[in-house]
């Protein structure tokens, strides 16, 4: 019995030295950019750069957009499959686990060789369509994670009852969807959106191989031209990472309360 | 009674057809964002420039400088799934068997969702001002125990400096998989065998891990396609020095070494079998491992 | 020296103390049932006896040797849980085969020994399923088979009947009886159904609040409770208040009626006491051998088939009392007065 404990211990402290080392370590360094001692030198030269506020705002609003249209294609295909199409859903789930089988690099490499100009859908030869295009492939990475939350959501509810309470009311599927089912799975919605959201902010392979000016590629060029600013700005991504984890634990926890008051 | 029997059909039929229409966009995405993409690649690597068939392009992959970064990715890929399913497991036992804190148990799991989503650019610096030649334990150990890491061969661009740094989201992936599942074996299942005679040793190894065993498996060949698939991580650590499968393809595409589009599609290609094969296994292992199970 | 030996055994968890004080010595070959309310520290008297839980203080004897240090594993102590716990990976040979194999018992040994308790839990055909493919019944049978398998000293069965059917649990009841007679294994046997604990065991322990309350024969237990607990948890009973009018003569009053129990009781004079009475005990009318006779009025008839329940008002107080139900006799209305008679040896008098 008391072996055990000690293992377990054992584990978890060899673990907490591994975790937390290198975040120890990316900090640390942040704050040495002036000699003779610590100072938030790095992060005011990052927060200062015109380069990090575009392309951070840019990745934000690519971040929105993906949730956006991942919540329009999600939720009614989660919702109609449970209700009337039960029968589509080994599909559906074979589908929305395919971006975790094929890596990335190989949809966008697709991406490049379909939509480049010489095809039908040229979308790679303009700015509008670079970024559709963008923003459906980052749909398309968040699809595991978002049909999982959300479906995982519409099992908590009763929506056959849901949805003929609403019908009986004289309501149309648009308005089913989006005043009676999404209210109710609002809390999965929101869990897949920040997951999605940690996932798109510092995404680099989609954004470098379809030449987009995001987060991810600025990263990654400060970090062959500089040597203190890629840690301030890995600390401020890792603290994006936990922020949006936190809030999925802080909504979760919210929705488990509210139910049971309920 | 007549008149709700002839209306019922036709105000059926319409509503059937808007049920489709509510899947069809999904279909239509998925469609052109994700199978027709694939199968361009897949078709793509059996024709050549003008378009015949050809295995030509496969055989390309067997050229020394390929061969060497798919197998060295394929290495890295499988010793990360490994130690990562290992560390992970004794992690997520630790927290569910073993008796620590509650708070402890919950403290870990959340670090293990934010790890597991820390992959990518920033977790390479993290890497770079931990481990690099001026990282913080470099210089911790050189200064306070004489140990000089990078004179003793290391090298965050590397090998093991990329395996390291893939473990970081590889152990708390584990970790947050087969924690539900260690959880799901039921402790009479222990104190029967107990009372029968079984050391701990024998339970797990006749009882427990029979049962995790598919588990274990399906997080094994998650985490191979996981690693396999990194590519930022790896750019931002190694530049390009490092040749790795997926870095070789990133170079293709970009067209930076040779402009040969159909060697490209035969890497991705190759890269698809490979994620394919490990889940493909995983599946069929777990099929004939959950024969027990309804 | 009993050949189970329980000796003063305690239970804190934290600051909880969940068994207090047990003592229980068990005889080679015998029954016992643990019967008592969910909670009251049965299962954890269990799980100190299996070595799964270290007691905070006293010992467990087994034929003589101190266990109570010794882990669960040597303690050569069959278990069968109440939610069967069958090892979903393996085949029900290979779950009744489990304790020989990690033993080191050769395949052909294993082999005989598995058949014969295939048969003797009655499932000679179904050697090679798998747990899933089994009922509860089933899966308890084999639970119990693999216990005995490899021979234990002591079999323990925590409500092994608790999540099966009615009808099933009452077959099963006279299965697990036979087959621990045929053996001649020590056996404890816990549950929370009185009925289950009284037409089983050689002896009951019926536990309240982590203490054994009373120890004795079904039939002691049943009929001459030691605690108003036990009077009340075991059986269906009337329990009327009543003031003790005289404890050396025996006589004490029930509202204003005074009865005559003509045998020195326990207590003082003016002592609140229940009065307590078995249904079956209590006859419609006056008969021979029943001296005590009550007078009031039927306030409540339940026909429930075989038996008739009649509720007869007395002093301000309700009398239970069970009729056979006569075809030929419908029972008596509401209202109509009667007088009801009991014998004073069964009129037992417990501190209030
Ligand atoms: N591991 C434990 N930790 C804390 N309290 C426990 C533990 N096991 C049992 N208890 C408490 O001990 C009491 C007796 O439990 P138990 O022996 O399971 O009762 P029974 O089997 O009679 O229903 C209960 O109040 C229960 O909550
Ligand atoms: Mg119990």
């Amino acid at each position: 019995m008391m072996g055990k404990r000690l293992w377990s211990w054992l584990a978890v402290v060899l673990g907490g030295i591994y975790f937390l080392l290198p975040l120890v370590g990316m900090f640390d360094f942040s704050l040495r950019m002036q000699r003779g001692g610590y100072s938030f030198e790095a992060y005011r030269i990052v927060l200062a750069d015109t380069q990090f506020q575009q392309t951070f705002g840019y990745s934000v609003m690519l971040a929105l957009l993906t949730i956006v249209l991942g919540i329009l294609i999600v939720v009614p295909t989660a919702y109609f499959v449970r209700l009337r199409f039960p029968g589509l859903r080994p599909i559906v789930e074979f589908i929305t686990l395919l971006p975790l089988v094929i890596p990335p690099i190989v949809i966008v490499f697709g991406y490049i060789r379909i939509y480049n100009t010489s095809s039908i859908l040229p979308l790679t030869g303009s700015w509008w369509g670079t970024n559709i295009l963008l923003v459906f492939g980052y749909a398309t990475l968040s699809l595991p994670y978002m049909y999982r939350s959300v479906d995982t959501g519409l099992r908590t509810i009763d929506i056959a009852s849901l949805t003929e309470a609403a019908q009986s009311l004289g309501s149309g599927w648009a308005r089913i969807l989006a005043v009676v089912i999404l209210p109710n799975v609002f809390v999965s919605v929101l869990s897949g959106a920040f997951l999605t959201f940690a996932i798109v902010i510092g995404e680099y392979v989609f954004a470098a191989l379809l030449n987009v000016n995001s987060f991810g590629p600025y990263m990654v060029w400060m970090g062959g031209n500089r040597a203190y600013e890629p840690s301030a700005l890995a600390v401020v991504a890792f603290a994006i990472t936990w922020v949006c984890m936190g809030l999925i634990q802080l909504f979760t926890r919210f929705s488990k309360f509210s139910t049971v008051r309920r | 009674m007549t008149t709700s029997a002839a209306i019922l059909p036709s105000a059926v039929r319409p509503r059937q057809a808007l049920n489709w229409f509510g899947v069809a966009p999904f279909f239509l995405f998925a469609l052109l964002f994700l199978i027709l993409p694939t199968l361009n690649i897949v078709l793509g690597a059996f024709r050549n420039a003008e378009g015949q068939a050809t295995l030509e392009n496969l055989g390309k992959l067997f050229s020394p400088s390929i061969r060497a970064a798919f197998w060295i990715s394929i290495e890295l890929s499988l010793l990360t799934a490994a130690l990562g399913c290992v560390f992970g497991f004794f992690i997520a036992a630790a927290i569910t068997l073993g008796e620590l804190p509650r708070w402890l148990r919950n403290a870990i799991l959340t670090f293990s969702g934010v790890a597991s989503n820390f992959a990518g650019v920033p977790l390479a610096f993290a890497f770079i001002a931990t481990l690099g030649r001026l990282g913080f334990v470099t210089m911790l150990l050189r200064h306070w125990f004489g140990i000089n890491l990078y004179g003793l061969g290391f090298n965050i661009v590397s090998f093991l400096g990329l395996a390291l740094t893939y473990l970081y989201f590889q152990v708390p992936l584990m970790v947050l998989i087969i924690t539900p599942a260690l959880e799901g074996l039921r402790r009479e299942w222990r104190e029967a065998a107990e009372s029968l005679g079984a050391t701990g040793f024998q339970y797990w190894r006749l009882v427990a891990l029979p049962i995790l065993w598919p588990s274990l498996l399906g997080t094994l060949a998650l985490l191979f396609a996981n690693a396999f698939g990194a590519v930022a991580t790896a750019i931002a650590l190694t530049g390009s020095s490092l040749s790795i499968a997926p870095i070789v393809l990133f170079a293709q595409i970009r067209g930076d070494v040779l402009n040969d589009p159909h060697l490209g599609y035969a890497i991705a290609f190759a890269m698809i079998v490979l994620t394919a094969v490990a889940n493909g296994i995983y599946i069929l292992l777990r099929l004939r491992a959950e024969r027990w199970v309804k | 020296m009993a050949f189970l030996d329980i000796h003063h055994l305690e239970k804190s968890f934290g600051a909880q103390r969940v068994v207090k004080d047990f003592n229980l010595g068990i005889e080679k070959g015998e029954f016992v049932s643990f019967l008592g309310p969910s909670g009251c520290g049965k299962t954890t008297v269990l799980r100190m006896v299996a070595g799964f839980e270290m007691p905070t203080s006293g010992a467990i004897r087994i034929d003589g040797r101190d266990v109570t240090g010794q882990p669960a594993n040597r303690r050569k102590i069959g278990m069968v849980f109440q939610a069967y716990a069958l090892f979903p990976n393996l085949t029900v040979e290979q779950n009744i085969g489990f304790g020989l194999r990690v033993a080191g018992e050769g395949k052909a040994e294993t082999r005989v020994r598995v058949a014969e308790m295939l048969e003797l839990i009655g499932l000679p055909q179904l050697g090679n399923r798998y747990p899933f493919q089994l009922s509860g019944g089933q899966q308890q049978r084999v639970a119990l088979a693999r216990a005995l398998a490899v021979r234990p000293q002591v079999l323990l069965l925590d409500e092994p009947l608790s999540a099966l059917d009615a009808k099933i649990r009452v077959s099963l009841r006279e299965e697990i009886r036979r087959i621990q007679r045929e053996l001649g294994i020590t056996t404890i046997f816990v549950t929370h159904d009185q009925e289950e604990a009284l037409s089983m065991s050689d002896r009951v322990v019926v536990m309240h609040q982590g203490v054994a309350d009373q120890v004795g024969t079904p039939f002691e237990i049943y009929n001459r409770p030691a605690t108003r607990f036990v009077a009340q948890f075991v059986g269906t009973l009337n329990l009327l208040d009543a003031n003790l009018l005289d404890a050396a003569a025996g006589r004490i009053g029930l509202g204003d009626v005074p009865v005559a129990l003509n045998r020195t009781l326990p207590g003082r004079t003016g002592d609140r006491v229940s009065l307590a009475l078995r249904p079956e005990t209590v006859a419609l009318g006056r008969k021979e051998e029943r001296n005590v006779v009550l007078s009031g009025h039927i306030a409540e008839v339940h026909f429930l088939g075989s038996v008739i329940r009649i509720r007869v008002a007395v002093a301000g107080q309700l009398v239970s009392l069970d009729t056979f139900n006569q075809p030929d006799r419908p029972p008596p209305s509401v209202g109509t007065p009667v007088e009801v008679s009991v014998s004073d040896r069964d009129l037992l008098v417990l501190a209030a």
